[in-house]
């Protein structure tokens, strides 16, 4: 599903991120991207979500290959991708539910239809309950959730995660996991930015560790 | 075809629905949208309320009266029988309503009676003075631009030694109304211009305070077309209030001055009354006004949307 081939990532100031990265992810595979901060995790997933282009090297997501992808066409290739990051991201002057509704709107889906969905959605990560509030009356899990929901509910077949749990006590995190492993199950292919070792060592995922713009290690558990 | 009907309803739909809520986020800050629309409104109101004035101007100028009397003079040594017969053929002409023979002596009479030279006339040998017919034009049938055509046949007629009209005046005013409506035509370019800039900086401003969102929507995967659209009605509402604000603008303008001027006109045309164009200006202005807000939101867009992506 997702695969990389011999990538590289230079920024413009000459620090290398990603060196001569290869690795592939299967289709409907969960898996954890871990390693020390500036290890390179975040341009991973800036290089699969479209948001930074490597280099030199191929990535291939989903059967296409991202170089080929020209920017008008990114937000098409984006919405094949649901993302969830370590500050939520979400709008803070809509609603719960306005916020959940914002990929639907942007693909055109009928109001009846969005409707539909982002309760699903909402009730999937248990905030049902809140949709017409407004994030900043939400706690910091409920806001995660939130952002979960919204990564989800145009059902994309991938799954990225930068650090979903950085800001949240282990009980919490423990339940954002648990969200993932669900999604997970009906087929999503989830791939998890996480420095909680902790956390993910009871999980039997694989786990790609990065050190230095590099594979450290490569182990399924 | 009903899947596309369909689709193009619920295309309609979304712009509709953009449309109101940018509508409702210029509500949500309603003192500054306020001060953004009064400007544009003041900026158009002012070459919309000089270019009223000028019509009325123009439509003053066009109207015959009394001091577009041409005044034919006749060869020297006419018969008062042979004058008389030349005023009543030109009074059947349909451009005329009215000529008036005047014999050579009447003229003299009528010059001693205004000069007051009586002694100087006496000791002249003969009357110098030619007979006259005075032509009065018929003001529906001659324009100010067809009596030249006008002085040129009568000119031609047999035994009319000149043909005088006192236009110039007329003319005069005509050629400061034309550079009055070359100014005005620039003053409107330049404050469109700058219009198009109030909007455009407007705009610049609501996407930099909207960076943030603008990048959440890159990247759960709106287009270009998506994030612009917003921003594009409310340049489409700034413009049709600025549109409407002018609009009001000049009628309280005109309410005010229209006493005056009808005081001061009374004193030379009691035909005249002022024109206000209320219907006409309702339609452009607002028009101007919405293509100046599209235009100036599609310079801000098109200049500071592309520099914002997700990092």
């Amino acid at each position: 599903m997702i695969q990389f081939t011999d990538v590289y990532k230079r920024y413009q100031d000459r620090h290398e991120a990603l060196s001569g990265l290869s690795f592939h992810l299967n289709k409907g595979e969960m898996a954890f991207l871990t390693g020390h901060s500036g290890a390179g995790k975040s341009t991973l997933l800036k290089l699969i979500a479209l948001i930074e282009r490597s280099t030199h090297g191929q990535v291939l997501v989903n059967q296409q290959n991202l170089t080929r992808i020209s920017k008008r066409k990114i937000p098409y290739y984006r919405r094949q991708i649901g993302l969830v990051f370590q500050d939520h991201n979400l709008l803070h002057d809509r609603t719960v539910f306005d916020n959940v509704a914002l990929p639907l709107i942007i693909e055109g889906e009928n109001h009846r239809e969005v409707g539909r969905r982002v309760r699903a959605s909402l009730d999937k990560v248990g905030l049902l309950s809140k949709e017409r509030s407004l994030p900043i009356a939400l706690s910091g899990g409920e806001q995660q959730r939130v952002g979960i929901a919204r990564a989800v509910v145009s059902r994309p077949p991938i799954l990225l995660a930068d650090e979903p749990t950085g800001n949240l006590d282990p009980d919490l995190s423990r339940d954002i996991m648990n969200l993932f492993e669900q999604f997970n199950q009906v087929g999503v292919t989830v791939f998890i930015a996480t420095h909680d070792l902790e956390l993910i060592s009871t999980l039997p995922y694989r786990q790609i560790a990065l050190h230095q713009g590099r594979l450290a290690q490569q182990a399924a558990q | 075809m009903k899947g596309l009907s369909f689709n193009f309803k619920g295309y309609l739909l979304r712009h509709l629905q953009v449309m109101l809520f940018s509508l409702g986020r210029l509500w949500q800050q309603p003192l500054s949208s306020l001060m953004t629309a009064t400007v544009i409104g003041i900026a158009l109101a002012l070459p919309a309320g000089l270019y009223v004035l000028l019509q009325n101007v123009n439509t003053v100028s066009d109207q015959w009266d009394d001091a577009s009397k041409i005044t034919v003079f006749l060869e020297q040594g006419i018969q008062t029988n042979h004058g008389e017969k030349l005023a009543n053929d030109i009074k059947t002409w349909p451009e005329i309503s009215d000529t008036i023979y005047q014999s050579s002596d009447q003229t003299l009479e009528e010059f001693r009676h205004l000069s007051g030279l009586n002694d100087l006339l006496d000791a002249l040998p003969k009357n110098p003075l030619p007979a006259v017919v005075i032509v009065t034009p018929d003001e529906n049938n001659v324009t100010s631009e067809s009596v030249s055509g006008l002085l040129e046949k009568l000119q031609a007629l047999a035994s009319v030694d000149q043909v005088q009209l006192d236009m110039e005046w007329l003319q005069r005013l005509r050629s400061i109304n034309k550079l009055l409506e070359r100014g005005i035509g620039l003053l409107a370019a330049l404050l469109s211009l700058s219009v198009l800039l109030v909007i455009g900086n407007t705009i610049r401003l609501a996407i930099l305070s909207r960076q943030s969102e603008i990048r959440v929507m890159k990247l759960v995967g709106a287009t270009d077309r998506f994030i612009r659209r917003p921003f594009l009605y409310t340049g489409f509402w700034y413009g049709i209030l600025g549109g409407l604000f002018a609009w009001i603008t000049l009628i309280i303008m005109m309410s005010l001055i229209s006493d005056p001027i009808n005081d001061l006109t009374s004193r030379y045309s009691s035909a005249f009354t002022l024109q206000w164009f209320t219907g006409f200006l309702l339609l452009v202005l607002p028009s101007i006004g919405t293509l100046l807000g599209i235009g100036g939101a599609w310079l801000a867009v098109g200049r500071h949307l592309d520099n914002i992506e997700p990092d």
